[in-house]
């Protein structure tokens, strides 16, 4: 096998072996994203001169034996809204299309402490706004098993990367599914942490209330790896939890006996997808064979997810963005102004794409004088409720069950015109992150034109560990682990 | 709810977007279509139920009030569009 096909555990021994080296590593993923990212165009940066002195410094500390460090030497790929100081961080936008940070974010910093190497900065939807990567200012990124289909979004070049073996893992982030929906739609396995795990210091804001950064990988196995280096304590995050990190490498048993798994009656509804729904039901009995016992729970409030989560999003973004004022970094539009105020409605007109414009305007609506209580203070009463939803299906289960999209990745320009169609496909992510619970996407199948599927597998909040437990358990028997690169 | 041209530019000049020809009656009719989809949360009773505008139990995380490095003043003007010596430099605020 290439050097680039490999996993996080794989490259781990090797290079404890010294069978091969950090530099033979990163060259051969660094080649892999030259043939590739002309056609699937999952990076907007490739850094190979700063990769391949991390990669000497990444063999220097092996050969040293001195602390090297559980990602030393793996090339890692971070979606483009984490903060790399001396690197681009463009969040796909025009409006940061040349910002340099000065500092990195806590995420990037554990990860250059964990001596991974990092290659580069992915693709994804404009201000992580989308479900397709198609609000990118850099272009669609494509999908690696077609790539005249989406990848999906928001985190859509950090999926597409993993399947196509363009890094060995990536972090993405995950406000409303940006994590879970393009790891399905690729193939591979993405991680969302419960809200307050991993630090957002650093990570473009989009919703502060929803935001959490994740792993997406090639297996469970190294979506616990790379999770155990994400999450802790960060006093530079007010919305870090202080709590301790459980070592997940001892949750990754094939043993599922007697774990309890909700299916929600709400989740298998009339109008999905045919194919989807019967490897959702697949994976039900898969568990049932590993020893996990199935439970009917009820979300009774599922219908109101898609309504809540866009005006607390929106409502949320309209804030966050409101500091692109073309003053202190980004974009700014080419005067003469006749005054400040038209520079900044000039520089957020041209420097905005129509999708993050959208949402402002939509947000800023929500927030507005004489509609708060009818649409913001509504929709966080009823998040309130969908968050009791979940706490009661929890006292009948240790995890829940749900697909990951409605649908397989579909067209490029197949939904883009149509906003509202968009926002549906978040119907089975877009509440975990209402709630603030951890979850998982894993490959569960394929579609009989060869695309992948995913199932996601929901936690109690800070309760990562079960919810790795049943998906090591499923990976084992689907027979759909490493759900296959292209080609 | 329908958004007539009057509220997409009093939100667009909360939002300080600059509209562009034709832009108004696209904002109008998606952001209409969107919220007549939002309205269903109407009919949920939400009659005593707290907001949620968080899922943590959050407090005031203050740290200790101590000096600490900071970036230099050129780090943190590196990006500015504009600026002058040691400032942003803007257009004028006053007409």
């Amino acid at each position: 096998m290439h050097l680039y096909g490999e996993t996080i555990a794989g490259l781990h021994a090797r290079l404890r072996r010294r069978e091969v080296s950090a530099q033979e590593i990163t060259r051969s993923v660094l080649d892999r994203i030259d043939s590739l990212n002309g056609l699937l165009n999952a990076y907007i940066t490739v850094t190979p001169d700063e990769a391949l002195a991390q990669a000497r410094e990444a063999d220097r500390r092996l050969a040293s034996g001195n602390a090297p460090g559980p990602l030393c030497g793996v090339p890692v790929a971070l979606k483009d809204l984490l903060a790399t100081r001396g690197v681009r961080t463009t969040c796909g936008s025009r409006m940061l299309e040349r910002f340099v940070p000065p500092y990195d974010g806590t995420v990037v910093r554990l990860l250059r402490e964990a001596g991974a190497v990092l290659v580069g900065k992915t693709n994804m939807d404009e201000f992580a706004m989308g479900a397709s990567n198609e609000t990118s200012f850099f272009g669609p990124c494509r999908n690696p098993h077609d790539p005249e289909r989406v990848a999906g979004g928001s985190s859509g070049g950090a999926a597409c990367a993993v399947a196509a073996d363009m890094c060995i893992a990536a972090v993405g982030t995950d406000t409303g599914g940006s994590i879970r929906q393009p790891a399905a739609y690729c193939g591979v396995v993405g991680f969302k942490p419960t809200y307050g795990r991993v630090s957002r210091f650093g990570l473009v804001a989009f919703a502060s209330s929803l935001d959490q950064a994740g792993p997406i990988t090639k297996d469970v196995t190294d979506a616990g790896l790379l999770l155990q280096v994400l999450c802790g304590y960060d006093p530079l995050d007010s919305t870090s939890v202080n709590l301790p990190v459980p070592d997940f490498s001892a949750c990754l048993l094939d043993d599922a006996r007697g774990l309890r798994f909700g299916i929600p009656r709400e989740y298998l509804v009339e109008g999905m997808d045919a194919e989807v729904e019967a490897a959702f039901r697949q994976a039900g009995r898969t568990l049932e064979e590993a020893g996990a016992v199935p439970v009917e729970v009820s979300l009774p409030y599922t219908p109101y997810a898609i309504p809540v989560y866009y005006l607390i999003a929106t409502a949320e973004a309209s804030s966050n963005l409101a500091r692109y004022d073309g003053v202190h970094y980004g974009y700014r539009a080419e005067g003469p102004f006749r005054n400040l105020r038209e520079m900044f409605e000039r520089t957020r007109a041209e420097g905005f794409g129509p999708e993050v414009k959208r949402r402002i305007m939509l947000g800023t609506y929500a927030l507005s004088s004489g509609y708060y209580d009818a649409y913001y203070r509504k929709a966080q009463q009823v998040r309130t409720l969908i968050r009791r939803d979940f706490e009661e299906a929890f006292r009948h289960c240790d995890v829940v069950l749900a697909p990951a999209s409605p649908t397989p990745a579909f067209r490029i320009a197949e939904k883009i015109h149509d906003p509202l169609q968009m926002y549906l496909l978040d119907i089975f992510t877009a509440p975990v992150n209402l709630a603030g619970l951890p979850g998982i996407s894993v490959p569960c199948g394929r579609t009989r034109g060869g695309l992948p599927l995913g199932m996601q597998i929901l936690g109690r909040p800070f309760d990562e560990g079960t919810v790795l437990r049943a998906a090591f358990a499923y990976e084992q028997r689907s027979g759909f682990a490493r759900g296959g690169p292209p080609g | 709810m329908k958004v007539d041209l009057p509220a997409v530019e009093h939100v667009a000049m909360l939002a300080r977007i600059e509209l562009r020809e034709g832009e108004r009656e696209g904002y109008a009719e998606t952001l209409s279509s969107i919220l007549a989809f939002f309205d269903r949360l109407k009919a949920v009773d939400t009659e005593g139920i707290p907001p949620t505008s968080h899922v943590l139990d959050l407090i005031d995380a203050l740290r200790e009030d101590r000096r600490a490095p900071s970036l230099d003043v050129d780090e943190a003007l590196q990006n500015a569009p504009d600026r002058a010596d040691r400032f942003y430099r803007v257009p004028k605020i006053m007409d």
